[in-house]
């Protein structure tokens, strides 16, 4: 149940420090969105006001709409706990939980919300993420071991399952190949392909070729200077913005003449 | 002691020649020279002092300080100054920790000497009960240690993991998590008879002048074990990477949730071996159980119900006021003394058990 996400004129602060300035973006269901531009401009903070993470951080806000298929996710009364059940999350660094198995971390998400499942939908469900992840055949032996000691891409790949395990409608990703090596990095974009048909799904990342090979549509922000705000520069197809790109800077950005 | 002066004359050619900086190669002391070193300076300084006359203090100091100069010079000609540096400080870390080591050995093997004589089946099992001279035991002040610390853990170990995560989780930079830690840091200062006269200060209150009580005794110890309990606890829960807390949120986890089933959980080697220390640190508490929970010669297994025998305040009153004869009374300060170490011992084992249960396993 892949959905749509619109934001309109978000502008997200730390404390008084604006960071992003006035995104306006829509991301159609079942595609896959790469947010590009150099480091600090603000993709990280815009990735996680998505899905309301942004806001753990202590003194965290953010103004203006962003919808989930209509619906205003900063309304009030919004519970931030749901929308992250609707929206998941992987990270630049894989994140297991130490203290559990494979197993356990891939159903991390129904135990830690108490969901009561029956033995057989569990195995079921632990087998079709991580089969959904491409980690079934390396781990299936293994289940009752701890996820720390998989390799660090296969790790990113058990935090996948973790991620589609509670079947969010939005999967959202930062960096998540950064941490890993060429072949890893390869086995997680085949994932994103496939992953797409299932899920709408946004890409923070730093490597414009991996852009270019996974997402259909890019945005690209960028910054003017240190302690000023970052923007959405541009925002189209994957293709138009690598070989015909509206804006200068865009340009200069994807050919690689700056940042 | 030969060595091969040939080989280390030309080392110290070549290097001089500045062929060093091509050869990695560079003379090094056989296995065997330090040790000789050793024995040598043994020896001499052993002829030295059977002369002058023999003191033990003397004959290791004086081995230790020969060995050290010789095996730094010797070094120094065949090594150079850095592995020459290296060998100096490797003698005077070692020398550092054994001295380090010499009252805790001694602690041990005179409490140890000194216990066993009455380390028996009627130690464990006969109170003082009428006794006077020999025989009896100290079954009563054993049940009250355990009673009392006991309950100061029940007491302490609920307040202090709670406060430790309201400062981690929950406090941030806060005016209140501010006060709280000042006052932790406070109390974990306090000296321990103060401690005791606050819970005898509290319970004069309800009880009365002259109240003495084990649950008394229990609530002066929970003032001395909270603060660190909290300290320990709050390391622990600080080094719970922050990716483990947003990964749970991630996925929908409200933070309570997050914190009882992964941070905790995460930390929880951490915080039970510190737990355990904690109670160590308090079990051998004398001073605030001399004053409120008092001494008694008969098993009292009621700790709301008048004094209590513990295992230090026995061993101090049995000690500092023996009975006639006296021999019979020393002994079993001692034996309660080595059945206070025994229990401490095996408190730490059970801490170190619980951490290599707990921890979070890579394999
Ligand atoms: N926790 C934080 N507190 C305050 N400022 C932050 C925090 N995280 C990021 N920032 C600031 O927000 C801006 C955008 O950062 P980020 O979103 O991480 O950039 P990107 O992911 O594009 O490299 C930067 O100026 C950064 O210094
Ligand atoms: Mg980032």
């Amino acid at each position: 149940m892949a959905k749509a996400i619109e934001a309109r004129n978000l502008n997200i602060y730390y404390g008084s420090f604006l960071a992003v300035e006035g995104v306006t973006m829509s991301i159609r269901p079942k595609t896959v969105t790469a947010l590009i531009g150099p480091s600090g401009c603000g993709k990280s903070t815009y990735l996680r006001s998505i899905n309301r993470m942004h806001e753990v951080i202590p003194g965290a806000r953010v103004e203006g709409s962003l919808e989930l298929d209509g619906k205003d996710l900063y309304a009030p009364g919004v519970d931030p706990v749901g929308v992250r059940r609707q929206i998941g999350m992987v990270f630049q660094r894989p994140n297991p939980f130490p203290t559990m198995s494979i197993y356990d971390n891939v159903v991390a998400g129904q135990r830690l919300n108490n969901k009561k499942m029956r033995k057989d939908a569990t195995d079921e469900l632990v087998e079709r993420s991580l089969r959904g992840a491409n980690l079934w055949n390396e781990v299936k032996d293994r289940l009752d071991k701890p996820g720390s000691g998989l390799s660090g891409g296969q790790q990113q790949r058990l935090c996948i399952a973790r991620a589609i395990a509670v079947q969010p409608d939005v999967l959202l990703m930062d960096e998540p190949c950064s941490a890993l090596d060429p072949i890893s990095t390869l086995a997680i974009e085949d994932l994103i392909n496939e992953l797409k048909a299932e899920y709408t799904i946004v890409i923070v990342t730093h490597n414009m070729q991996q852009a270019a090979r996974v997402s259909d549509f890019t945005g690209f922000f960028n910054i003017e200077g240190t302690g000023k705000p970052g923007h959405l520069i541009e925002m189209d197809e994957t293709k138009t913005i690598f070989s015909q790109p509206k804006e200068k800077a865009t340009e200069d950005y994807v050919s690689g003449r700056f940042g | 002691m030969t060595i091969d002066t040939e080989t280390v004359q030309r080392e110290r050619l070549k290097s001089r020649s500045g062929a060093e900086s091509t050869s990695l190669v560079r003379a090094e002391l056989p296995r065997w020279a330090p040790w000789a070193v050793f024995a040598g300076s043994l020896v001499l300084v052993g002829g030295l002092l059977a002369i002058t006359g023999f003191s033990i203090g003397l004959f290791v100091v004086g081995s230790v300080v020969l060995y050290a100069v010789v095996t730094y010079a010797l070094s120094r000609v065949v090594e150079g100054g850095r592995k020459a540096t290296d060998r100096l400080v490797t003698i005077v870390v070692t020398s550092a920790f054994a001295v380090a080591l010499i009252p805790l050995i001694s602690v041990l093997v005179t409490v140890i000497g000194n216990g066993i004589a009455r380390f028996d089946a009627e130690f464990f099992s006969s109170s003082m009960r009428g006794v006077v001279g020999e025989g009896g035991g100290a079954y009563h002040a054993i049940m009250g240690t355990l009673i009392i610390t006991g309950l100061a853990a029940v007491m302490s170990i609920p307040i202090g993991l709670l406060t430790a995560v309201y400062l981690v989780e929950y406090g941030g930079r806060t005016r209140l998590s501010k006060a709280i830690t000042f006052f932790v840091d406070v109390m974990t200062g306090i000296p321990s008879i103060v401690a005791g006269l606050f819970a005898f200060a509290l319970f004069a209150l309800f009880f009365g002048p002259g109240v003495r009580m084990g649950f008394a005794g229990a609530v002066a110890l929970s003032v001395l074990m909270i603060p660190v309990v909290v300290r320990a606890t709050e390391e622990m829960l600080k080094i719970v990477p922050n990716e483990l807390r947003e990964a749970a949120y991630a996925l929908g986890t409200p933070k309570w949730r997050t914190i009882v089933k992964i941070v905790i959980p995460t930390s929880i080697a951490g915080i039970a071996s510190g737990v355990t220390l904690a109670v160590a640190r308090v079990i051998g508490e004398t001073a605030p159980l001399l004053i409120i929970a008092g001494l008694t010669t008969s098993v009292n297994l009621n700790p709301f119900d008048g004094r209590m025998a513990t295992l230090p305040v026995f061993s101090y009153t049995s000690y500092a006021a023996p009975g006639v004869p006296r021999d019979p009374y020393i002994d079993r300060a001692w034996a309660a003394a080595l059945v206070l170490i025994i229990i401490v011992l095996l408190l730490n084992l059970v801490a170190r058990l619980i951490a290599r249960l707990f921890a979070p396993k890579t394999r």
